[in-house]
C-alpha cells in the first residue's frame, strides 16, 4: 500500500473557491505517530468510501492544546486554541469529524467558551452515522464471523462525554462475538494515558495502569481489543506486548475494523 | 412543668449551638473563589431530586445501596416522630399527634418501627463491614485513627438512638396494654411488641424505662445534630445542596481560566484591552482559599465512602493518589484555616498551604484525569477539579512540572505537537 491517497486541505479547497461539508481534524497522534497514522489514513479511506466531502488542515493543523491543560498549563492551552480557532474560524469551518477523544472533547467543550463554535463529532459517532444511515456496511471485505471482540472504552469519549454506544455499533454489525469487560462503559478503566501522563513516566506505584487494564482483557480471551483513541491503542499494545500476546491478541481501532470488514 | 422548661432550655441550646457551627462552616466555604452556579435552575432541582433524594448513583454496588436506603428511610421518615417527640416536651403532652391522626397514627407507627428495625439491621452489618470483613474500601492511608472513629461513632450512636427509640415504644405498649393513665391507646407497635417479655412487669418500672428512653432519644437526636459538623456525617445536609450545585457540563470539560484568556487575548492582538483583575489572585490554587466555594462545598459534604478512590486506577496500582484523601485534606485544611480566624483574625498566616503541606505533588501527578472518581461520588463531588488546580498552581505560579512535561510545553510551543517533529511533516501521512 505504498501510495499517497490524494486528500485535500483547506488551503486548497479555498484556493478554488470550494468547502468541504466537513473538516477531518486529525490530531497530533494521528499526523505523527506511525501507528496512528495508519488509523488516521483508514478514516480517510471510509471517508472517500462513502463519497464525503472532506478536508484536512494539513501543516495549517497544530495541538488543541489538551495535554498541556491537562497538565495545568493554561497559558499554552488558550495559545494554541485561540490560535487554532483564528484558523478555523479564517476557513469559515462549520462541522468537525476528530480522530482522537482528545481533540473532539477539547474543541467541543472548551473552545466555545473561547469563541470557536464548531458541530464536532468523533469518527466513531461518523461511522454510527453512516452505519444508520445504510451508507457504511459490513461486507466485501475480512469476515470477523467468530471472532471475540471486547471494546475498551476511551475516558475521553466515554465517561467525559457519554458517548458509548457510537464505537459498539461498528461491532454490532460485524457479526462478531462482542464480550464486554466487566470495568466497561460509566465503569470503564482508564488506560493510563490521560491527563497527560502519555508524556510522562507514571508516578511510583506496584504495577502499570494499562498492565491492570490489558490483563483484564485478556482474561475475555478475545481476538481482537478494539477501542477509538490513539492514546488508548498505545497503551493497549504495550499492554499486549507485555504479555507476549500480539500474535494471538490484535489491538484495532474502530475505523480499521470498518475498513477491513468492508474490504477497502 | 419544670420539665417542659428543661426541655426548651435543652433544644434551644442545642439549635444555637448547631447555628453557630453551620454560620462558620457558611462562612469557611466563602472563604473560596467565585464561581456562578445560578444557571439552569430546573436542571439543578432534577439532578438534585435524582441524585441526592433518588440516590440514583447508589445503585451500581447493590449491597450497599439497598442497606444505606434504609438507614436514609428511616432518617427521613423517622423525623416525623422526632417533630412528634418534640411538641410533646415543648408542650408537656404525650403522644400529640394520636388523637388528630387516628388511624394513620397507627399505620406511622407501625412503619417507624420497621425502619427502626431495618436501620438497626443496616448499621450492625455497616459495622461489620467496616470493622470485622474489613472490606478494602474503608482502608488506605487516609483513613487514619480519627475517620475510622468517627465512623463507628455515627454507627454506635444510631444503634442507640433506635434501640432507645424501640424500647421507649415497648414500654409504652405495655403501659396501654396494662390501662396505665396517661398512656392512652395509640399505635401498634409491630417491632417493640417482642420485647414486651424483657420489659418489668410494675407500672413505675416502665414508666421510668419509657420516660429514660424518650429523654435518652431525644437528647441523643440534638447531641447528634451538633456532633454533624465535626463529622463526615455532615453530609446528609451538604449532601442536597452539593448535588443541586452539581457540575452540569460534560465531564471532560475543564473550566477556562478567564483571568488567563485576558493575557493570552493581550499577547495575541495588542490593540485588546483587558479587563480589570482582582489584585492578589494566582494561577491555580496553592491553598484553599484559591479554590473555588464549590470544591470546598465537595470538601464538607465528602463522607469519605471511598467509592472515588477504589475506582481511581492510579491508586490501584499503587501510587500515592487517592482521591478521597484530597476531598479529606481539602476539608481538614480549611477546618484549619477557619479555627486561625477564629483565633488570630482575619488575616493571619499560618505557613502552611494545601499543596505539600496536605497534598503531595507527587500524588497529583498520578492523576490521569479519566473521571472515573467524579462518575463514582454519589453525591456528585468533583476530585478532579481540584488536582487540576493544583496543577495549575504548580505550573503557572512555580514552573515546577515535571520535566517530561515540560518538554511536552516546548514542544506544543515550537512544533505545535506535543513531541518533537516538524509542523511542515503534518501531513507526511498522506505520502506513504
Amino acid at each position: 500500500m505504498e501510495q499517497t491517497i490524494k486528500i485535500p486541505t483547506m488551503a486548497e479547497m479555498a484556493a478554488k473557491g470550494e468547502s468541504p461539508d466537513i473538516l477531518f481534524w486529525v490530531g497530533c497522534a494521528g499526523s505523527f505517530d506511525e501507528r496512528a497514522q495508519k488509523i488516521t489514513r483508514d478514516i480517510c479511506k471510509i471517508l472517500n468510501h462513502v463519497g464525503m466531502n472532506f478536508a484536512i488542515l494539513g501543516t495549517e493543523e497544530s495541538c488543541t492544546g489538551d495535554p498541556a491543560k491537562r497538565a495545568g498549563n493554561e497559558f499554552l492551552f488558550q495559545m494554541q486554541a485561540m490560535t487554532n480557532i483564528q484558523v478555523l474560524d479564517g476557513y469559515d469551518i462549520k462541522k468537525i469529524v476528530t480522530g482522537c477523544p482528545h481533540c473532539f472533547n477539547t474543541i467541543k467543550n472548551e473552545y466555545p467558551g473561547l469563541g470557536g463554535n464548531y458541530e464536532v463529532i468523533h469518527h466513531s459517532q461518523l461511522i454510527q452515522q453512516l452505519i444508520d444511515e445504510g451508507k457504511l456496511k459490513a461486507e466485501g471485505g475480512e469476515s470477523f464471523k467468530g471472532k471475540k471482540i471486547t471494546f475498551h472504552d476511551p475516558c475521553y469519549l466515554g465517561r467525559a462525554n457519554g458517548v458509548y454506544e457510537a464505537p459498539r455499533k461498528a461491532l454490532e454489525i460485524l457479526d462478531a462475538e462482542l464480550v464486554e469487560m466487566k470495568r466497561c462503559k460509566s465503569n470503564g478503566l482508564c488506560c493510563g494515558a490521560g491527563g497527560a501522563q502519555m508524556f510522562k513516566e507514571p508516578e511510583k506505584g506496584n504495577k502499570d495502569i494499562n498492565i491492570e487494564r490489558i490483563d483484564e482483557a485478556l482474561a475475555l480471551k478475545p481476538n481482537i481489543v478494539a477501542s477509538s483513541c490513539p492514546f488508548c491503542m498505545t497503551m493497549l499494545s504495550d499492554g499486549v506486548k507485555n504479555f507476549n500476546q500480539e500474535k494471538e491478541v490484535s489491538v484495532l481501532d474502530i475505523a480499521e475494523i470498518t475498513v477491513k470488514a468492508n474490504g477497502l | 412543668m419544670v420539665l417542659q422548661v428543661i426541655f426548651l432550655i435543652i433544644a434551644a441550646a442545642s439549635i444555637a449551638l448547631f447555628t453557630k457551627n453551620i454560620r462558620k462552616i457558611i462562612r469557611n466555604i466563602n472563604l473560596g473563589r467565585d464561581i456562578d452556579r445560578s444557571d439552569r435552575p430546573l436542571d439543578r432541582l432534577i439532578t438534585m431530586l435524582k441524585v441526592a433524594f433518588g440516590q440514583s448513583k447508589m445503585g451500581k454496588r447493590p449491597i450497599a445501596a439497598i442497606l444505606h436506603l434504609f438507614v436514609y428511610l428511616g432518617f427521613v421518615i423517622i423525623n416525623l416522630e422526632v417533630l412528634e417527640i418534640i411538641l410533646d416536651g415543648l408542650l408537656g403532652t404525650h403522644r400529640i399527634f394520636a388523637a388528630p391522626l387516628g388511624g394513620l397514627y397507627n399505620v406511622l407507627i407501625a412503619s417507624f418501627e420497621i425502619l427502626a428495625a431495618l436501620v438497626l439491621l443496616a448499621v450492625v452489618v455497616f459495622y461489620a463491614r467496616r470493622n470485622i470483613i474489613n472490606l478494602k474500601r474503608f482502608k488506605g492511608v487516609e483513613m487514619t485513627n480519627w475517620p475510622k472513629t468517627d465512623a463507628n461513632i455515627i454507627l454506635i450512636v444510631e444503634v442507640f438512638l433506635m434501640s432507645a427509640f424501640l424500647l421507649m415504644n415497648a414500654a409504652d405498649y405495655k403501659l396501654q396494654l396494662a390501662g396505665a393513665s396517661n398512656y392512652i391507646q395509640a399505635g401498634t407497635f409491630p417491632i417493640s411488641s417482642y420485647l414486651l417479655p424483657i420489659l418489668p412487669d410494675s407500672q413505675s418500672a416502665l414508666i421510668a424505662i419509657e420516660r429514660f428512653c424518650w429523654w435518652f432519644h431525644i437528647i441523643g437526636i440534638f447531641a447528634f445534630l451538633n456532633y454533624l459538623p465535626y463529622s463526615k456525617h455532615f453530609h446528609i445536609v451538604l449532601a442536597f445542596p452539593n448535588t443541586y450545585y452539581s457540575n452540569l457540563e460534560p465531564k471532560g470539560e475543564l473550566s477556562n481560566m478567564a483571568s488567563v484568556s485576558n493575557e493570552v487575548k493581550a499577547m495575541l492582538d495588542p490593540s485588546f484591552v483587558p479587563e480589570p483583575v482582582a489584585e492578589g489572585t494566582r494561577f491555580g490554587a496553592k491553598d484553599v482559599s484559591d479554590l473555588t466555594w464549590k470544591n470546598l462545598m465537595d470538601a464538607y459534604t465528602c463522607t469519605e465512602c471511598g467509592r472515588c478512590t477504589s475506582v481511581c486506577p492510579a491508586n490501584m496500582t499503587g501510587k500515592l493518589l487517592s482521591p478521597r484523601k484530597i476531598m479529606m485534606d481539602t476539608r481538614d485544611r480549611l477546618v484549619e484555616v477557619g479555627n486561625n480566624i477564629d483565633k488570630h483574625g482575619k488575616d493571619h498566616q499560618d505557613g502552611k498551604s494545601l499543596l505539600d503541606d496536605y497534598i503531595s505533588r507527587e500524588e497529583i501527578w498520578a492523576c490521569t484525569s479519566c473521571n472515573a472518581c467524579t462518575d463514582a461520588c454519589p453525591v456528585n463531588i468533583d476530585p478532579l477539579a481540584i488536582i487540576v488546580e493544583l496543577r495549575r498552581f504548580s505550573v503557572m505560579e512555580e514552573a515546577q512540572a515535571p520535566t517530561s512535561l515540560n518538554n511536552m510545553f516546548s514542544n506544543i510551543e515550537n512544533n505545535g505537537a506535543p513531541w518533537k517533529y516538524s509542523p511542515a511533516d503534518r501531513a507526511n501521512w498522506t505520502k506513504m
